[in-house]
């Protein structure tokens, strides 16, 4: 009897084991998460619209179906990267998320306080190996640190009633994300 | 799986056995071998039940929602600290399976129900009506969705509400009507299937992980009207 007892409670113990180690591996092993979903769709450093949510054809689940919305999915390895988005007519947001979809940033078109949101994203690294005097010229500019070499960026825009959603995918399109570098050469 | 030497006569540096994996063995040697199958099948049994309740127990915390710090009021449960970077191993594990993209806490913060406020299932089949007023927030909006997480084909191709399409009455307050026919006012389709939830996402709103459970922010209650 005892013996039963000890065997059953010896399980019960292990499947803790189990239970906690399956619950930590398993952002690591998911094939099927959002960043995953959108590696195919959408290239390195560049925005990319996605579809809107249908019910026979979503790309992921839980999309809010009031906004358009757009993808960046960013690789920081060659250097920082820019962010424009012009504002749309009713709210404008702007979400960051680590590369297992965490979201550690996020920014609307009220606290960017102007026509465009505009931001330079880089790692902890890159944000301390920037010369001095520059950071103090950037003082007007917005540097959000990316715990993350890659991960991504959602772009999104609110349509409040369906006959804004062209107004709100407009204004997703001018949407820019590239690397720093490449948009001084473009200026 | 190499069997162990069968006797104590046949030295283990004979055989291409390990010896650390001989001395380990040579406990078991002393033992009648019926206690050897009893050890084998209550390992065995052990293991069994170790991994039942460890993958069963993942299985519900994972479809169930047992991310840490949720915030109930009514029917309505969100959990503002997954759309953060302080997100718990559950919440993790979760967004990882369902594939979802959190809203992020500084964007807005999604609220959920599954059931009324009675704690019914949400039946496509009944009308069920979300009546009152929201915590202040720039803009709202209310979706169906299956359990799935995926839109709900429809006659009418509606699948939301925004706070700015709502109709109100005169008090600023609203009601919505969730159900398989046709509403007058505000009327979220169902298309009849059996389970269905709600989601209420509120955008730029002090609504987050510093709100405690009470009355401080009124939430619209969930009733079910009538069923067939």
């Amino acid at each position: 009897m005892i013996r039963w007892l000890l065997l059953i409670s010896g399980g019960v113990l292990l499947g803790g084991i189990v239970h906690l180690a399956t619950i930590i591996i398993l952002p690591r092993t998911a094939t099927q998460d959002a960043y995953s979903r959108l590696k195919a769709l959408a290239p390195i450093n560049s925005v990319v619209a996605l579809p809107e949510p249908t019910p026979e054809k979503a790309i992921m689940p839980l999309m809010d179906p009031a906004f358009a919305s757009a993808i960046c999915r960013y690789d920081l390895s060659q250097g920082p990267m820019k962010l424009t988005v012009p504002v749309s007519l009713a709210y404008t947001s702007v979400s960051f998320y680590t590369d297992r979809d965490i979201a550690y940033y996020a920014i609307n078109d009220r606290s960017a306080g102007r026509r465009a949101i505009e931001l330079d994203l880089m790692t902890t690294a890159q944000h301390e190996a920037m010369p001095e005097e520059e950071d103090v010229t950037a003082a007007d500019r917005l540097i959000v640190e990316s715990p993350t070499t890659t991960g991504l960026i959602a772009i999104r825009a609110l349509a409040p009633d369906p006959g804004l959603m062209p107004m709100a995918k407009r204004a997703i399109e001018g949407a820019r994300c590239q690397h720093t570098d490449l948009a001084k050469r473009a200026d | 799986m190499r069997l162990p030497p069968i006797s104590k006569a046949a030295p283990s540096s004979g055989t291409d056995w390990p010896k650390g994996a001989a001395s380990v063995v040579s406990d078991g040697y002393t033992l009648p071998s019926g206690t050897n199958v009893r050890l084998l099948f209550g390992t065995l049994f052990s293991l069994l039940i170790a991994a039942a309740v460890g993958l069963g127990a993942t299985y519900f915390a994972l479809s169930r929602g047992a991310a840490f710090g949720a915030l109930r009021i009514g029917a309505w449960t969100a959990w503002p600290k997954t759309g953060t970077q302080e997100a718990d191993p559950y919440a993790r594990a979760e967004i990882a399976r369902s594939g979802r993209l959190p809203v992020a806490l500084g964007d807005g913060l999604m609220f959920v129900a599954t059931t009324d406020d009675k704690g019914k299932p949400l039946d496509g089949r009944c009308d069920v009506t979300v009546t009152g007023v929201t915590p202040a927030a720039r803009f709202w909006t209310l979706t169906l969705y299956n359990r799935r997480g995926e839109l709900v084909p429809n006659s009418v191709s509606r699948y939301d509400f925004t706070s700015q399409e709502i109709v109100r009455r005169g008090d600023g307050s609203f009601q919505v009507v969730v159900g398989p026919r046709a509403n007058p006012g505000n009327w979220l389709p169902t298309g009849g299937i059996e389970r269905y939830m709600l989601a209420l996402r509120f955008y730029d709103t002090a609504v987050g992980v510093a709100t405690k459970e009470g009355r401080e922010i009124p939430m619209p209650s969930v009733k079910t009207r009538s069923c067939p």
